[in-house]
């Protein structure tokens, strides 16, 4: 399907349990700072039930206006009634372009609803630009990256609306911008919602990892520090900094996939990363060189890791870790 | 239970290195291999086919010399391999390949079509559930078990962020799964030498008869506006100090961003 | 090399190098070690029909041929020479013999088991007094209504203790001495077979090398392999088979050292470069390198000749003799190459230069080689 002039950036909006998804809000404010100087609108678009206080979080952090289907059987998300929905949605409003967080569920409902409206759809996107290029006015020129994140490529869609992307969270800051007023606007969907798909259980994480992507302090361990993983442990326990690991390290199966930090793994930006024993490849660099504070311990000089770090020291990882633990427990003992 | 599994050749990427002069990708002389999440779509076809019978038939979109990946496919215990292979093909998005996977496949009937997660080349983990809306049948992505089958219905786990729901589907339904879904198998010396040297189909678009506005470059959706190597800009110039020292320097850093913990 | 192989060669070796570096290699430090038989490694290995490789696919096997056997071999002994003998000894010494003179009663019996890998084969032939004069042998099969007892004993028996199925060389005609000699399969749980001391060797230490006893033990006539006292030329043939197993474990060892040696000396550093980077040390690799790739055609050729049908007693003796020299020589430059650290058990080479000696010995000796050479140089004069 084809739109010749659509309008706005719409973003979808997760959420369960009345939690909205920070990814979901991470593209509201981005979407709102690209388009501040235009007259195309931030339009939230939410399956479910819309409160008081999920309408003023969606307002706070950029939307314009929110359409919302309160529709009992989307209510909780189901990849194929969402994706009935939304397709709906579409085609009633026809957006310019079309947001979702790139998480599980963004990744499993995108592809489909771009398959359907015959559209663009951009995977796990780390940049947002305006386009304005050859008459693509307030288009956007999405860049992600490639080849395990060697490479990047900027990705636009010129001929098909919405332009599509799943973005990468973490990769955004949400901030709250206090839009005067978001207004609402309510959708009722003809389609029939029929998805096959049942729920069975829903089985939380044994242990919560609690999710690097929101640590504000990492400490991260990689091959040159293999042999004194249980040192870089004791480290983070002791600040209460969640554990982070290249993806050497975890690729041997020493490390949990879940504290992958990097390209293939998760994109951190803590107030502090402390890498110990990383080279510092592109796959690594790239998940957390947005870091606020990086420090980092290498014993080889010209480990690319340097050039992210703000305290970069040549030296023994061990050894350095021996004296700093020496320090923290000292001043932690009553 | 026939099961098809999307399988797609790339390269090694962990070998892939850039050019620091031009910022291109040096691909010449980089091994290929089958695209990891996508091994562990075919073992989880050969153990369904095990315990349930029926056939697993494998489809890959590529050059022709994706055969030879084929043939390792084969060499598993595959039963039917399909090359989909067509100028008219190259440079398609993943909107126009799945386009055209879909199309090879609605000339079979399958119980259950399984696909990697993602290439581990464009990481997109679009194709496969883009390939279930072209089928019109129901997905579910990130599946990483099989909980069990029955006659009519597939019992899956799929995994999220914060937790993994036990879901259940009726057949016919796409999945993608996560490589721990299962260890590949090595390829079997009996079929080395009795399965691998099969024909592998191959199928052009005069075969599939797509329209030619749907393909290649000019039937993605979307284009490559521009690639490059990400280049790191210099912050410090690192020191080398004793360890004491260094252990003093990171101290005072985490103090100073409040990085100790309250009791410090 | 490469270029001589088709293509279900080429996956052969792409597979078994996939399956070394993940199952093999990361073992073989501490089978070493622990003188610990892989048992675990032999199961994944019948997973993959890979006991099964050269044999036709009558009774299980893969429908390979020898080339792809000494690839096999080759590529896993260059992480682990234990696990390359473990596959060679019971290819070459147990299970071709039957799938070449067993009768149909007795391939039904056995070749399914030995082929899935479901039971492990071995060979009882050395003696304490019989070694390189294998007519020397001691064990006596005693002929009765219906069956053999069998009495005496073997040492230095690959897979001992371990295997399910052994094949065993016993004197039926004592007198006679090697034209008395006839070959039985004697199952591992016949009352009065039993395995003795495991030594405790040099290298190949996760191989189980044992002695076994027969202490009256019958065996059915169903179960005498060939024909009575026709023994002697089948050991020999076996030997000329086993010959390329062998040859094939001392290429592997030799290209598993040479790899550990162009990485060690890219890597280690001495007056500011690289080692690789001094002549001395590139002459050598090159030296290396050359004698293991005129190890490789020797043992391909054999293979080759093996797999056409055509003689190839004399050009697997050349293989074992030339490939068993050259890995001695090879691993202990690759050690000499790493300097101390190479002759600590940190590093992989330590143990490869212990693995190599054995190479020079089994299967018949490096002197046993030039005696079989040497008679096939007659033999052709002669001719």
């Amino acid at each position: 399907m084809r739109y010749d002039d659509g309008k706005d950036c719409f973003i979808y909006i997760q959420h369960e349990h009345g939690v909205i998804e920070n990814g979901s809000l991470e593209l509201i404010t981005k979407a709102k700072e690209l388009l501040s100087d235009t007259e195309e609108n931030v339009v939230a678009v939410l399956l479910g039930t819309l409160d008081q206080n999920t309408h003023d979080t969606l307002a706070d952090y950029g939307a314009d206006a929110i359409i919302v289907c309160e529709h009992p059987d989307v209510s909780a998300y189901d990849c194929l009634n969402h994706a009935a929905v939304l397709t709906e949605i579409i085609e009633t409003h026809h957006p310019k372009s079309f947001l979702f967080p790139g998480t599980v569920r963004g990744r499993e409902l995108a592809p489909r609803i771009s398959a359907r409206v015959h559209t663009g759809l951009t995977a796990d996107a780390t940049r947002i630009e305006l386009d304005n290029d050859e008459g693509q006015t307030h288009s956007l020129a999405i860049t992600r990256p490639a080849f395990g994140g060697n490479l990047f490529a900027t990705i636009i869609t010129p001929d098909h609306v919405p332009q599509m992307a799943t973005i990468r969270p973490g990769v955004f800051e949400m901030k709250k911008v206090n839009t005067p007023y978001a207004k609402r606007i309510d959708h009722t969907t003809d389609v029939e919602l029929k998805s096959p798909i049942e729920i069975e259980a829903i089985i939380p994480k044994e242990n919560d990892n609690a999710s690097i992507a929101d640590a504000k302090l990492i400490v991260s361990a990689g091959r040159g520090v293999k042999d004194c993983l249980d040192m870089v442990q004791h480290v983070a326990k002791t600040l209460n900094a969640e554990l982070g690991a290249s993806r050497a390290l975890v690729d041997d199966g020493v490390v949990a996939k879940l504290s992958q930090v990097g390209q293939t793994g998760s994109t951190v930006r803590p107030l502090l990363y402390m890498a110990c024993g990383i080279s510092g490849a592109l796959q690594h660099t790239a998940g957390m060189d947005k870091s606020e504070t990086i420090i980092a311990i290498n014993n080889d000089p010209a480990a690319p890791i340097f050039d992210v770090a703000d305290l970069g020291i040549i030296g023994d990882a061990k050894e350095i870790l021996t004296h700093l633990m020496r320090r923290l427990d000292v001043s932690n003992t009553p | 239970m026939n099961i098809a599994v999307l399988v797609k050749q790339v390269p090694n990427t962990t070998e892939i290195k850039v050019d620091k002069e031009t910022g291109a990708l040096i691909r010449k002389g980089i091994p290929t291999i089958i695209n990891p999440d996508d091994l562990s779509a075919v073992e989880v076809a050969l153990k369904l086919k095990a315990t349930h019978g029926g056939k697993v038939h494998v489809f890959t979109m590529g050059p022709k010399s994706a055969e030879s990946m084929l043939r390792e496919l084969y060499a598993r215990g595959v039963d039917d391999a399909t090359l989909l292979c067509d100028k008219a093909f190259a440079g398609s998005d993943t909107w126009s390949t799945s386009l055209v996977l879909s199309t090879a496949l609605k000339r079979h009937r399958f119980d259950l079509v399984i696909a990697g997660r993602q290439a581990i080349d464009g990481d997109t983990a679009q194709v496969g559930p883009q390939v279930a809306e072209f089928l019109g049948i129901p997905h579910i992505s990130y599946v990483d078990e099989i909980r069990g089958v029955d006659a009519t219905h597939c019992f899956l786990r799929k995994k999220e962020e914060k937790q993994s729901m036990h879901l259940k589907c009726p057949f016919p339904l796409l999945i993608t799964v996560l490589d721990g879904i299962a260890k590949p198998r090595y390829m079997n010396m009996t079929h080395i030498f009795n399965n691998a040297s099969r024909d592998v189909e191959i199928l052009d678009n005069d075969a599939l008869a797509i329209e030619k506005a749907d393909l290649g470059i000019k039937g993605s959706p979307t284009k490559v506006k521009k690639t490059y190597a990400k280049s790191i800009t210099k912050k410090t110039t690192a020191e080398s100090l004793a360890p004491e020292d260094a252990a003093e320097r990171i101290l005072a850093v985490l103090r100073e961003k409040g990085g100790m913990p309250d009791a410090l | 090399m490469d270029h001589l192989l088709n293509d279900q060669h080429k996956l052969v070796q792409k597979t078994l190098r996939d399956f070394t570096a993940n199952e093999v290699k990361p073992l073989a430090k501490a089978i070493d070690e622990g003188e610990r038989f892989p048992r675990e490694t032999v199961s994944k290995m019948a997973e993959m029909n890979l006991f099964g490789l050269p044999f036709d696919t009558a009774y299980g096997g893969a429908g390979g041929d020898t080339v792809s056997y000494a690839i096999a071999v080759l590529e896993l002994s260059k992480a682990c020479a234990t696990t390359g003998v473990i596959l060679s000894a019971h290819v070459s010494l147990c299970a071709a013999p039957i799938a070449t003179w067993g009768n149909d009663a007795q391939k039904e019996a056995y070749l399914p088991g030995l082929l899935s890998g479901a039971s492990l084969g071995a060979f009882g032939l050395t003696e304490p007094n019989a070694g390189t004069d294998a007519g020397a042998q001691k064990t006596v099969a005693t002929e009765h209504d219906d069956h053999f007892v069998l009495n005496g004993n073997k040492i230095f028996i690959t897979n001992a203790g371990e295997a399910d199925l052994y094949i065993i060389s016993a004197l039926t005609n004592p007198d006679a001495r090697h034209r008395g000699i006839s070959l039985f399969i004697v199952e591992a749980d016949t009352p009065g077979f039993s395995v003795g001391k495991k030594e405790m060797k040099l290298g190949i230490r996760g191989s189980s090398t044992r002695e076994l006893i027969l202490d009256n033990v019958t065996v059915p006539k169903a179960n005498l392999l060939g024909k009575r006292d026709k023994g002697f030329a089948m050991i020999m043939e076996i030997l000329s088979g086993g010959r390329i197993g062998i040859a094939a474990q001392a290429v592997g060892i030799t290209e598993g050292a040479i790899e550990e040696a162009l990485r060690y000396t890219s890597e280690r550093k001495q007056f500011g470069k690289p080692i690789i980077s001094f002549q001395n040390t590139q002459f050598m690799l090159a030296e290396m390198e050359t004698k293991k790739e005129a190890a490789k055609q020797l043992l391909f050729k054999a293979a080759r000749y093996k797999d056409q049908g055509r003689p190839y007693a004399k050009e697997a003796a050349m293989a074992k003799l030339y490939a068993g020299n050259t890995t001695t020589e090879v691993t202990q430059q690759a050690v000499q190459l790493f300097g101390g650290y190479g002759y600590t058990r940190e590093y992989d080479v330590e143990r490869m230069m212990r693995d190599a000696k054995i190479t020079e010995i089994y299967e018949g000796t490096n002197e046993a080689q030039k005696m079989v050479i040497a008679n096939m140089m007659m033999k052709e004069g002669a001719a």
